[in-house]
């Protein structure tokens, strides 16, 4: 089983989320990450998403999400052609056995501090999803209270745009 | 010009070429009916039963013309009756613009009287769907309507019409009838791989399906067939495509294809398959399935290549473009022992053969057949007498086989026969079980009402035919729910409803019958008495490859 980032533009238009997303669900792609927001136009909105599957599985679902008339664009977003990143926030318990740990990891992993109380703090950390994964992992000898992570987002390398990409 | 959104609707159908709809009225369309109302010099209005025969009567009408058909339903139960109809479209590609009424836009999400989200109902089983927010964007969303449902692969579209849009007022300015995406061949590097695939091709077999009528592709096909001395096969849906009796004609292939056709398919060495999804009743078990065969796959529809099976070339693109640019790169090539090999299957098929004297569901087909006119539409239910109809129907006219193949909507058959014969403009013919006619006979009165020539053969052994052969084959005969056994007397149901009709018995009988229902005004029922223990044969059993087709069945 292989990670795929997948990046689409759509139609800016009503209920177009739902088209996509229905159509995962339908034909059961396992889908680990989404994110959706408005773009440079108003006229569209992107898309990105990982994908957990084989390489057919990927092209099975690139080839499905073609035949939807919303969808303007599709690039698969490999490690080579683009930049990614995630925005993470982590919730652990206050304590002052662990506390001096927990920021040495923070400090280590660039982890800033954003709320902090008597029985809790928030750690916001930026970067790619295998770091956020090894943050968690590191987090978990301690108590985490709560874990809000954004999905990728990812972007090409380079000049090249999804809306050049357009050619539905 | 100033006009109310119904009027901009009726107008924008009629100016896409439209003259024909199936429909229902209720409280939340009534202002596009009043739109009909004004209009019916130009556009003519089916009243059915109920939605659902709507639905595949304009379905019906699309696969006999080719042309885009228009269902019309309320709100609410209205628009929830077309979603089998909808959906049956969806499974085999029909071109369908379902147009429903909704509450005002200002009731939406209110749950209010008969509203209902139908966009997202049948999201999964439309191409795309449509909520009118201004009646600025009404004509053109219909435009695209039509465009979308008949461009690439078809399939149906829905449009959801608030009360209020129907009734607002803008201009309107007419438009040409909106032209499909232009279609375009295979890229020119795959269609050179699949050349040399089939210029050193020893036993090709060619197999097509719904998507080559829909590409009109028929020419090609003969074409490609006669240059390199192949076969030729079918699905479900490609049956009609090219007159059944070719000589290069085998038969539809799959789990109750044709001995020869589904022989031919196992033993050949290149499949080339065009517009066709390789459903698992074609295939049977898919690790067994034509393991000696490289497969060249063509479609339209991107996603269908590599769904299924693992086709050694695929092409994305126009079956009948592709093909155009193919076959000058083919060699003419004889194959002699191939034809020997295939003349052999066809053989052993008509070995097989059931020749038993009596009425039986083959004589009865063979029966019908004599009765067909060349462009007369043969429309079908789902079930055993289903399959006898693929099986043994011939027909020498495109778009002539009318069935739900893909969903297998029991009930479909009478409202597409309605649809069909407006789409033919002449008699259509409904051969049906009586478990599936069962279903949907309502559509009876409307036949009746619009004075509508159909003749329907209900094949019928009081029992839900196919269930039982399940049952008896692989649930030790266990035949839970599947006997009906009705007191119905279909003649005098006919009767009731206005139209006209008899039981037969024998092979006298039903030519007598037969004779009487084809001269008919109306529609005209004939109750074909058939045993309840025959099979469909030959029979791929579920989950099984050809090397466990059963021919002939030895049951005590």
């Amino acid at each position: 089983m292989n990670r795929y980032t997948v990046a689409v533009l759509v139609r800016n238009e009503f209920g177009v989320l739902n088209r996509v997303t229905s159509m995962f669900r339908r034909r059961q792609f396992n889908i680990s990450a989404l994110t959706a927001s408005e773009t440079e136009s108003g006229e569209y909105s992107r898309i990105t998403f990982s994908f957990d599957g084989e390489e057919e599985n990927k092209q099975q679902l690139i080839n499905q999400l073609y035949k939807l008339p919303d969808v303007c664009s599709i690039k698969e977003l490999t490690r080579d052609n683009s930049v990614s990143c995630e925005l993470m926030m982590i919730k652990m318990k206050n304590d002052a056995r662990d506390r001096a740990d927990i920021h040495a990891a923070a400090e280590a992993f660039g982890a800033e501090t954003i709320d902090y109380s008597r029985d809790s703090f928030v750690l916001r950390l930026i970067g790619d999803s295998a770091k956020m994964d090894d943050f968690i992992m590191l987090m978990s000898d301690f108590t985490i209270l709560e874990i809000c992570r954004t999905g990728t987002a990812s972007i090409e390398r380079g000049s090249a745009t999804l809306r050049q990409a357009m050619t539905l | 010009m100033m006009l109310s959104g119904s009027d901009i609707l009726v107008k924008t159908l009629i100016e896409q070429g439209c003259d024909t709809v199936f429909g229902y009225p209720g409280g939340q369309i009534l202002n596009v009916y009043d739109s009909l109302y004004t209009h019916q010099d130009k556009i003519n209005h089916v009243l059915t039963a109920h939605e659902q025969g709507a639905a595949h009567a304009a379905d019906g009408y699309a696969r006999t013309t080719g042309k885009v058909g228009v269902v019309i339903s309320t709100s609410g139960p209205g628009a929830t009756n077309l979603v089998t109809g909808i959906a049956t479209a969806y499974l085999d590609s029909i071109p369908l613009v379902a147009i429903c009424g909704n509450v005002p836009t200002t009731q939406i999400g209110s749950d209010s009287f008969q509203e209902i989200d139908i966009t997202g109902v049948t999201l999964p089983i439309t191409k795309h769907n449509y909520f009118v927010s201004s009646v600025e964007q009404l004509a053109d969303t219909i435009r695209d309507a039509f465009r979308l449902a008949k461009s690439g692969r078809p399939g149906p579209v829905l449009i959801d019409v608030p009360k209020d849009i129907q009734i607002a007022r803008c201009e309107y300015f007419p438009e040409e009838p909106a032209t499909m995406d232009a279609p375009c061949a295979a890229k020119d590097i795959r269609i050179e791989e699949a050349a040399e695939y089939i210029n050193s091709a020893e036993r090709p077999y060619v197999y097509f399906g719904g998507g080559l009528i829909s590409a009109a592709a028929q020419d090609e096909l003969l074409d490609l067939a006669e240059r390199i001395d192949a076969p030729l096969g079918c699905s479900l849906m490609g049956l009609s495509a090219i007159p059944t009796a070719h000589p290069r004609f085998l038969g539809m292939q799959g789990m109750h294809g044709h001995y020869a056709s589904s022989m031919a398919m196992h033993n050949a060495d290149l499949i080339i398959a065009l517009g066709v999804r390789f459903n698992d009743r074609v295939t049977g078990n898919r690790a067994r399935f034509a393991t000696k065969a490289k497969i060249i796959h063509i479609d339209t529809d991107g996603s269908e290549l590599g769904k299924t099976v693992n086709a050694t070339c695929r092409l994305r693109g126009d079956v009948k473009l592709t093909l155009q640019k193919l076959l000058p790169m083919l060699k003419e090539n004889a194959k002699p022992q191939w034809m020997e090999m295939i003349a052999a299957f066809r053989k052993e098929e008509n070995e097989y053969l059931d020749d038993r004297k009596g009425l039986t569901p083959r004589s009865a087909v063979l029966a019908v057949n004599r009765y067909l006119g060349e462009n007369t539409a043969v429309c079908t239910d789902v079930g055993q007498h289903q399959m006898w109809s693929a099986q043994n129907l011939v027909f020498r006219t495109p778009r002539r086989f009318v069935s739900s193949g893909g969903l297998g909507t029991m009930g479909f058959g009478l409202g597409a026969a309605i649809g069909a014969a407006y789409g033919t403009g002449e008699r259509s013919v409904l051969i049906t079980g009586d478990g599936s006619f069962g279903m949907c006979l309502n559509e009876l009165a409307t036949a009746v009402s619009y004075n509508i020539p159909i003749v329907v053969v209900i094949m019928n052994n009081g029992v839900l035919g196919m269930v039982r052969q399940w049952q008896t084959l692989f649930y030790d005969k266990h035949y839970s729910n599947s006997i009906l056994d009705r007191k119905t007397d279909f003649p005098a149901l006919a009767r009731a409803f206005g139209a006209d009709g008899e039981a037969v018995s024998t092979p006298d009988e039903l030519d007598k019958a037969l004779e009487r229902a084809f001269s008919a005004n109306g529609p005209y029922v004939i109750d074909c008495r058939i045993d309840k223990d025959e099979f469909v044969l030959p029979m791929l059993p579920p989950g099984g490859s050809m090397d466990d087709i059963i021919v002939k069945l030895e049951v005590e």
